[in-house]
């Protein structure tokens, strides 16, 4: 006897007591449990009683037809395969055809033979065994599917507030992502500077999908807590550089291009590595400035031997600069062609409306492409005037261990440390110490880097600013300012920091000393008086912020006092 | 076979040669090609003349062979190079890392 199925119960309808005698013997010898109805009724009703695995029906009988019964049966079987087995004298088409129209899965013509009919029972249960296996694990991958694509959709909520934030919504920015899945291996992330300038970055990770959306969180986290402490762009690009080498796996990197954007001297300085050629648009006589990848991508060599080097660009207001991932010139068409860079430099060429800029190069590419493949992203940075930007700079973040109340330190930096190392991030972060003083960041970051590069460049380098001035100024004051500092073999910038507790808030003074040969700063300081539009040194911008700004010795020492209110700046706080 | 690998006779360089496109798809073949060797070579050639397209995670596959012939010590020549695929090599500077011809 064949049992490997294992027992099962079996709903015998017929309405010949010698029928259901003789069935019922013959479905108890096969080892299977039964119970038994005199009608269609009676089969619904004992049906829903005793929940019976299979069913064996007799077409024609009283109260409710064995149709009906079949009907009403496998309807509240629903998903549950229930083999419902017709056994009829009838022997029309017609009627055994509508046996299995009424949800019947096979018949039997009486009289039937026991062997078949034993074999039909075992088949069916083989059946509905498979049915109910499939169903497990169509329930169990369903299951499983629905948990992914919840946790995929909650990873996505926290990748998005890390890998595609920032101050993206800026004025003078435009950004576009497609994701070619929920996860891209795009980053785009933007942020203010503490001195009002902003950082841009976009970054492209090899590969698709999550594994490629990972590497971005370390990578925004850092970008944004550097940029917040104020360390420059060589610096967060090394820092980067160094963690996707430590975190990704060999054949794994970050193309990428990163923008500086100082808004009070239209300077930006770019770094692109491993990004398709990025486009600089002057607006006034529109021309387009090529940008090429000059540096291999993050990730790929290690700390020693990443060169941070960068392009200075001088600009004009409404001038704009692109930036995008390979997605956009290899974007293709149902006939695999590449957009390519003709279609994109077309899209300059004709052109009326700068501002529209943006969305002729979106319609462009998505008119020739119908449906995105890749991860596609660019970004459009304008230059705008500073001004133009109305909320401030977000403080830096306030150090989560407070009450440094009184105290004074003092730092000197030589020329190893000068030639190397940017400090206005350490004396920045030691200043933050000093409770309620983080909203007052901005305004400190300045003052420190204003009395630094003062210090640095006019003190120790010598330099003379007036170079500044002319048209391509920058770029020589900064190629200058570069090569001698690689030559310096002495000097130094001492730093002195006091902080005291004032009734209401705090004040802190702090004196900066250079071993330059320092300057007629009586005459200065008399011409700022005449003049108010003088700029040299930065003195007037120090004079807004602070109480008291003071030269002393031969001009290579200034000591300024910077004040704050507690109260005020609460309740400041609390009005907004 | 969209990769082979021919080995000199003195097994001292090997020759890689890349069909079609060099993509995801060619991960396993690409790492056979230089891990089935018996002997270290200490010449690379990568022979690009016959690929059409590459894609970033073809230059990865670079990077893992570089790696695995001694990193900043490996010799690869990367050869015969169609223009789209060395302006792809070039957009990301692997001349820097790959001796480009």
């Amino acid at each position: 006897m064949e049992l490997a199925e294992g027992s099962i119960k079996i709903l015998v309808a017929d309405d010949s007591e010698t029928d259901r005698m003789i069935l019922r013997s013959l479905v108890l010898k096969q080892g299977h449990r039964v119970v038994t109805a005199e009608d269609g009724q009676q089969a619904v009703e004992l049906f829903i009683l005793e929940r019976p695995q299979l069913v064996l029906l007799d077409v024609l009988m009283p109260v409710m037809s064995g149709y009906e019964a079949a009907r009403q049966i496998k309807q509240l079987a629903g998903e549950e395969l229930v083999p419902v087995i017709f056994l009829t004298s009838l022997k029309d088409a017609q009627s055994l055809a509508e046996c299995l129209d009424a949800g019947g899965d096979d018949f039997l013509s009486k009289p039937y033979s026991p062997l078949i009919l034993q074999a039909k029972i075992n088949a069916f249960n083989r059946m509905r065994m498979m049915h109910h296996t499939l169903q497990v694990q169509r329930d169990k991958i369903a299951g499983h599917n629905k948990r992914l694509l919840q946790e995929q959709a909650f990873a996505k909520e926290i990748f998005d507030k890390v890998a595609h934030s920032g101050c993206l919504n800026a004025h003078n920015l435009q950004h576009l992502q497609s994701p070619y899945a929920m996860f891209n291996g795009d980053v785009l992330i933007a942020a203010r500077k503490p001195s009002g300038g902003m950082l841009v970055f976009l970054g492209d990770f090899a590969g698709h999908g999550l594994p490629a959306a990972i590497g971005a969180m370390p990578l925004a986290e850092i970008f944004y807590h550097m940029v917040a402490k104020g360390f420059s762009m060589p610096e967060i690009l090394s820092e980067v550089n160094s963690k996707m080498k430590q975190v990704l796996p060999v054949s794994g990197f970050c193309c990428g291009g990163m923008v500086d954007i100082d808004f009070d001297s239209k300077v930006m300085k770019v770094w692109i590595g491993g990004l398709p050629d990025c486009y600089l648009y002057r607006t006034k006589t529109k021309t387009l400035d090529v940008l090429t990848s000059k540096w291999l991508p993050l990730g790929i060599l290690s700390a020693d031997k990443f060169d941070t080097g960068y392009e200075i660009i001088e600009v004009d207001y409404d001038d704009r600069l692109y930036l995008w991932s390979d997605g956009v010139i290899e974007a293709q068409d149902d006939q695999q062609h590449f957009f390519g860079e003709e279609r994109l430099k077309a899209v300059f060429t004709n052109n009326e409306e700068p501002d529209q800029l943006f969305n002729e190069i979106k319609e462009s590419v998505f008119s020739f492409i119908g449906e995105p493949t890749d991860d596609l992203s660019m970004i459009e940075i304008s230059m705008v005037p500073r001004d133009s930007f109305s909320d401030k700079p977000v403080p830096v973040e306030a150090s989560t261990i407070r009450g440094a109340r009184n105290w004074s330190a003092s730092f000197e930096f030589r020329p190893e440390t000068l030639q190397s190392y940017n400090p206005i991030p350490l004396i920045l972060h030691c200043l933050m110490q000093v409770p309620g003083v983080n909203l007052h960041s901005g305004r400190l970051y300045t003052i420190l880097a204003e009395l630094y590069s003062n210090a640095l460049e006019h003190g120790v380098l010598g330099m003379d600013s007036s170079l500044k001035a002319s048209l391509h100024g920058f770029t020589q004051y900064y190629a200058e300012r570069e090569h001698r500092l690689q030559q310096l073999k002495e000097g130094f910038i001492r730093f002195w920091l006091e902080h005291k507790i004032e009734p209401q808030g705090g004040v802190l003074v702090i004196t900066v000393a250079d071993s330059g040969p320092g300057f007629n700063y009586q005459k200065m300081m008399n011409r700022i008086t005449e003049d108010t539009n003088y700029h040299g040194r930065g003195v007037n911008l120090l004079r807004s912020f602070c109480r008291r700004v003071e030269y002393s010795e031969v001009g290579n020492q200034v000591t300024i006092e910077y004040a704050w209110n507690n109260e005020l700046d609460s309740a400041h706080k609390g009005h907004h | 076979m969209a990769v082979t690998a021919i080995q000199s006779e003195d097994g001292s360089e090997l020759t890689i040669r890349i069909q079609g496109r060099f993509d995801f798809s060619e991960h396993q073949s690409f790492r056979d090609a230089y891990e089935r060797t018996d002997k270290l070579p200490n010449q690379y050639t990568i022979d690009l003349n016959e690929t059409t397209y590459l894609d970033s995670s073809a230059l990865g596959m670079l990077l893992l062979l570089r790696d695995h012939a001694g990193g900043d010590t490996a010799n690869i020549r990367i050869v015969n190079c169609k223009p789209d695929v060395k302006k792809i090599l070039l957009i990301s500077n692997f001349e820097q890392l790959f001796t480009i011809q």
